[in-house]
């Protein structure tokens, strides 16, 4: 490294301003994609289900950076971080996508003209008009919860993005096909730590169990289809949750065992409150957190 | 070319006086001392404790900034921010790892910055009030930190060296990006330019202190030097650091705090008012605004997680690997 070059670097630093890094130069995640509806496929629908995976990854990212600064090892700092960052890249892709569908609503009357549609969606709707699940909004207790959930919340996600790669909607498609990668990883990194602590220590162990037994609960409505789920699963575009069921309560049974932790009953199916809006009182304040600064500025440019 | 690698040598034997006489060669002719070779204790005493405040800026670091990470304001700020604390906690790794190439320990080392007897960066004692903050972080106290660092490029120790190389090139983006998101908010509302122009203004005599006390003030400056540890004093480095800065400034559209700042022609120089030594002493000694909430984080990530790398412990023991 010739130390000049490196100051002269830095001098003339406001030179090409907007094209040092990568996720800065450009402000719509979906530039120059194609992003037409399917035939037969009504965007309300296209766009209100990129609304749920999006939510789920924004709203689970967002709980994995409150570790930042906060993890047991410096190394998990760096693991959590490419987590949380692979998710609101995917966050930011579906909701974009949710965008150019058409699914803006209140938000983008909210939102300056200047703000791009992801942020419109992502700042300027409120809880209610959120459709993630409870599993992403629970607040995590210790760290066994953050891991056991993020098994449980990837193991899901990942057994409907592989599905999801065959979309009749070629966006999804793709961001499925890159998200598979990245789920993978997330489900092993979170199996390898609830492996850790169930046959760590009798501490971890009694916290690993604890753990899944607060987690469990918030499956119980993961599976249940709604009307947009229905149809767009009918057309080829979207994925039945009702069919990736029994393979992660294999996927997740299998690593219990392993982690040698009982495998709590199933829960008994309830209705999908988070994807219809309904949500517990943890989702407004994460919210709150996350929105605050940019709804005091509407007319700000970031 | 490699020095000798012998045992330590008893103080004053004639073995030592050859391999100081070996070391001094290496670091007079410009090579690299690597962990193995001999060294004096003073030059592994001073690297540890320059490479461990080092690694503890960075993981210290991480907190002001990570402050903003769950309202940084759109999602693809979020995403810079997020990739950029996360870099910190990389560069606190390599250079632990560099420390331990000397001997000291990782855990070793964290307990020493919590019970306060190791120091970091007194930058990171001071609060982060807007998201402004952010963006001159990155140009100014990053921007410092290059300024310090490029010359640890050519540090005499090959693995601080080598980490300080890969530190600096990502150093360098955050800066950019830090000086991006400052543009971009200057061309933005009334509120978003005050904002910077507030930032600047808390920002920029703190950044000029981590350059280190003046010249004749510094005690370990000469021998770091001597030993190819350091390679520019403090002042001229923080000369560097303003000369660099002042024509980012006008390019940005805000006003450094100091009415002393003039262009010395004939130097060639920007020429600054006095800093305030009596507050860089408050804040190293422990008294800044933050320094007790930076510790007391860093000591409950420590503390809450202890179980959990006692359970990754017990686990690899029980899990190991049985030689067949």
């Amino acid at each position: 490294m010739h130390e000049e070059t490196v100051y002269e670097a830095l001098v003339n630093a406001d030179g090409e301003a907007g094209h040092w890094a990568f996720g800065t130069g450009f402000d719509d995640p979906l530039a120059g994609v194609d992003t037409t509806v399917p035939d037969g496929v009504d965007p309300a629908d296209l766009g209100t289900y990129c609304l749920m995976l999006g939510d789920d990854a924004l709203v689970l990212a967002q709980r994995l950076t409150q570790w930042i600064t906060r993890a047991p090892e410096l190394e998990e700092e760096v693991a959590i971080g490419n987590i949380a960052l692979d998710l609101l890249g995917q966050a930011r892709l579906l909701l974009a996508r949710a965008g150019s569908a058409g699914v803006l609503g209140r938000s983008r009357e909210r939102a300056g003209a200047t703000i791009p549609d992801e942020d419109a969606l992502a700042y300027f709707r409120d809880a209610d008009e959120f459709r993630s699940t409870a599993l992403v909004a629970a607040p995590d207790a210790d760290f066994a919860r953050a891991v056991v959930r993020l098994l449980a919340a990837s193991a899901v996600r990942l057994a409907v993005f592989t599905r999801l790669r065959s979309s009749r909607d070629p966006v999804l498609a793709a961001i499925a096909a890159k998200g598979v990668h990245e789920l993978a990883y997330h489900r092993d990194h979170a199996a390898r730590w609830v492996l850790r602590l169930g046959d760590g220590t009798e501490e971890s162990h009694r916290r690993a169990r604890s753990a899944v037994d607060a987690v469990w609960p918030l499956l119980a409505d993961l599976f249940t289809p709604t009307d947009v789920e229905t149809r767009l699963a009918a057309a080829g575009v979207g994925v039945d949750p009702a069919g990736v069921r029994d393979e992660v309560r294999d996927v997740l049974g299998q690593v219990l065992g392993r982690a040698t932790l009982p495998v709590p009953a199933w829960p008994a199916a309830a209705p999908p409150r988070g994807r219809l809006g309904q949500h517990g009182p943890e989702l407004a304040e994460l919210l709150g957190t996350l929105q605050g600064l940019a709804r005091q500025h509407p007319a700000a440019t970031w | 070319m490699s020095a000798p690698t012998l045992d330590r040598q008893p103080a004053g034997s004639p073995g030592e006086a050859a391999l100081q006489e070996h070391f001094d060669a290496t670091i007079a002719a410009d090579r690299r001392i690597e962990p193995r070779d001999w060294m004096p204790e003073g030059y592994r005493k001073t690297l540890v404790r320059q490479v461990a405040q080092h690694a503890h800026s960075e993981i210290i670091g991480m907190q002001p900034e990570g402050d903003w990470l769950l309202a940084a304001p759109s999602l693809r700020r979020k995403a810079v921010l997020l990739a950029k604390v996360q870099d910190e906690a990389g560069h606190g790794l390599y250079l632990y790892s560099a420390a331990e190439t000397l001997g000291a320990d990782r855990a070793d080392l964290t307990d020493k910055l919590i019970e306060g007897r190791q120091k970091y960066s007194s930058i990171f004692n001071y609060p982060t009030l807007s998201y402004a903050d952010v963006g001159v972080i990155g140009w100014l106290v990053d921007g410092a930190a290059i300024c310090n660092q490029v010359p640890l490029c050519r540090s005499s120790y090959g693995p601080y060296a080598r980490a300080m190389i890969r530190v600096c090139k990502e150093e360098s983006f955050h800066q950019r990006q830090g000086y991006e998101l400052l543009m971009t908010m200057m061309g933005g509302t009334d509120e978003q330019r005050a904002m910077v122009q507030d930032a600047v203004d808390r920002w920029w005599w703190p950044s000029l202190m981590m350059f280190g006390p003046p010249d004749d003030e510094s005690p370990n400056t000469a021998q770091s030097m001597a030993w190819g540890i350091k390679r520019h004093t403090n002042d001229e480095l923080r000369q560097r650091f303003v000369d660099m800065t002042v024509p980012q400034a006008r390019h940005l559209g805000v006003t450094l705090p100091d009415p002393d700042l003039a262009w010395d022609e004939a130097a060639g120089h920007w020429r600054f008012g006095a800093i305030d030594w009596d507050e860089f002493k408050r804040v190293i000694g422990g008294q800044g605004p933050m320094n007790a909430v930076r510790i007391a984080r860093r000591r409950a990530a420590r503390d809450d997680n202890a179980w959990v790398v006692e359970a990754a412990s017990a686990y690899a023991r029980k899990h190991e690997e049985v030689p067949a």
